[in-house]
């Protein structure tokens, strides 16, 4: 199965994450960017003044509740995962303990740019260690600090971006694209449009005879100036969910008229 | 948890070349007895009182320039005041090598981070509570830095003034005094505070000028030529050396003799 979807044979270099392939590559890596494209989708959409995470939680079988995607750090930094939630929940036991010890030692809350750089490095680590693997996780990390709302995305290679949107996940291409088309309406929107905007993102990523949006599989976070961050789960989500009204895909529009359309015509009750 | 806590230790204790490496925790070796033993000390040269005092827009840090060797006016012209960035200052009275040792960790603290270039620089409450945490592990070691240390600065807009000693007894007030600042200035800065609850610059600075006035005149470990420093929105200024104006004219009426 390995051959069949990679264009390249490179069995040879894909063995450690401590070899080099002759193309300049490691595969490893690769691969464990490829395990952060295997979980379901999650969006971050940032303003001026509040950051928004969404995420669609998948249920490994009927019996089981859906797998929470979306964890808090702190009163101001929550994280939202895509991939190996165990390598997902270390991370997050590390970045809580770093945001624990600044509140304790400095008195302040942690810089968000800090906090990512500092997981960056940690990600990096196993990238470069015989015997080790790197982290299968990618990480929406949005915060709100001193210097205002920010939003980051991880990769298992140990690169950290900062980003005014962001999608990861299965699927998240189509995410992306709409993120990119409203991507400069972001700033000014208030937070109803804001969590709208992200909403709308993360149901590009769904399959529309396969799944809907529901409040049981939908997970809606936000923190920003004068809010710590708020998980909002189950029945809470629901009012964020009304506000969305059903619609054809974006890529049946053609490009010009989708953003005006997108802008004017939607009402959002809250 | 280090001085410097954003340093990365990823890479620490590492094998060094041509050495054999056993990974860590293998066996649970610590090496029993040798090493330097530590005791609670005593301090050798020592600065005396710290002044500080909060006003509306800044606060003002005083303290003197002498480093007594015991009752030995040591040395006459060194700086217990340092400006840590621009937004908070720090004095400190006891050991002056310990203050020197602080002085140090605190200014390699503020190039890290001027390193990281953020835009995130230290707040004074930040400092403040750092060094608490030292201090009181210092003393939970019996090991402790012998001093007291005044923090003040402003931060987005706030005026911040903080104490901490060598047992990590913290606190912050509007006014500040250590050593024998604490028995002869403390009063008379307070006295003026229950009156008029904010000053104004120039008061606060009188206030000041009174007080090292008469710590002069009453405190045996004192001497004549001090600093202020000022903290403003607008930054750090230091100065000095300032000497205050006496009057020793009713010395001959002492009956031991001051003439």
């Amino acid at each position: 199965p390995r051959l069949a979807s990679w264009p390249f044979f490179r069995n040879q270099y894909d063995s450690d994450v401590t070899v080099w392939s002759p193309q300049g590559r490691i595969h490893q890596i690769e691969y464990a960017m490829e395990a952060v494209k295997q979980g379901s989708a999650t969006v971050g959409v940032k303003s001026k003044t509040h950051v928004v995470l969404v995420a669609l939680k998948r249920a490994q079988s009927k019996l089981t509740a859906h797998q929470k995607k979306v964890l808090q750090v702190d009163d101001h930094i929550g994280i939202s995962i895509a991939g190996l939630t165990a390598d997902a929940q270390l991370l997050c036991h590390f970045m809580r303990q770093e945001c624990l010890e600044s509140k304790f030692v400095f008195s302040t809350p942690l810089p968000i740019s800090r906090l990512v750089g500092m997981v960056g490095s940690k990600l990096q680590v196993p990238t470069q260690r015989y015997g080790r693997r790197p982290y299968g996780v990618g990480l929406l990390v949005a915060g709100y600090d001193e210097q205002g709302p920010h939003l980051f995305q991880t990769c298992p290679s140990g690169n950290f971006y900062k980003c005014k949107a962001m999608a990861i996940g299965a699927r998240s291409q189509s995410a992306r694209t709409y993120l990119e088309r409203i991507r400069d309406q972001l700033p000014d929107c208030d937070l109803n449009e804001l969590v709208r905007h992200g909403l709308c993102a993360l149901q590009e990523t769904v399959h529309p005879k396969k799944q809907e949006h529901s409040t049981e599989n939908v997970s809606v976070a936000i923190t920003g100036k004068d809010m710590d961050f708020t998980i909002y789960d189950n029945d809470a989500v629901a009012p964020f969910l009304q506000g969305l009204q059903k619609e054809p895909k974006k890529q049946e529009k053609p490009a010009g008229s989708s953003a005006t359309s997108q802008a004017s015509e939607e009402p959002m009750e809250q | 948890m280090d001085a410097g806590s954003f340093k990365l230790n990823f890479w620490a204790n590492g094998p060094k070349p041509g050495e054999l490496y056993s990974f860590p925790g293998a066996t649970g070796s610590t090496i029993p007895g040798c090493g330097p033993v530590r005791h609670t000390l005593n301090p050798m040269v020592t600065g005396t009182s710290v002044l500080g005092v909060k006003f509306d827009g800044g606060i003002l840090l005083a303290a003197d320039m002498l480093g007594s060797y015991g009752s030995l006016a040591r040395f006459r012209n060194i700086s217990r005041v340092m400006k840590v960035n621009d937004c908070t200052v720090l004095g400190a009275s006891g050991d002056y090598a310990d203050y020197q040792y602080l002085k140090q960790v605190i200014e390699q603290m503020v190039i890290d981070e001027e390193l990281l270039g953020d835009g995130h620089n230290y707040s004074p409450k930040a400092i403040y509570s750092w060094l608490t945490r030292v201090m009181y592990n210092r003393r939970s070691k019996m090991n402790p830095l012998w001093n007291t240390v005044v923090i003040g600065g402003v931060y987005n807009g706030e005026s911040f003034l903080g104490y901490v000693d060598k047992l990590g007894v913290a606190y912050e007030a509007p006014t500040i005094a250590t050593g024998f600042g604490a028995y002869l200035a403390q009063p008379l800065m307070r006295e003026v505070l229950e009156k008029k609850a904010t000053l104004s610059k120039d008061e606060a600075y009188e206030l000041l000028e009174r007080c090292m006035k008469v710590l002069y005149y009453r405190d045996a470990r004192s001497y004549n030529r001090y600093e202020i420093a000022i903290v403003t929105e607008s930054g750090v200024q230091i100065e000095g050396p300032l000497t205050s104006e006496t009057n020793w004219d009713i010395a001959h009426l002492v009956r031991s003799g001051f003439q």
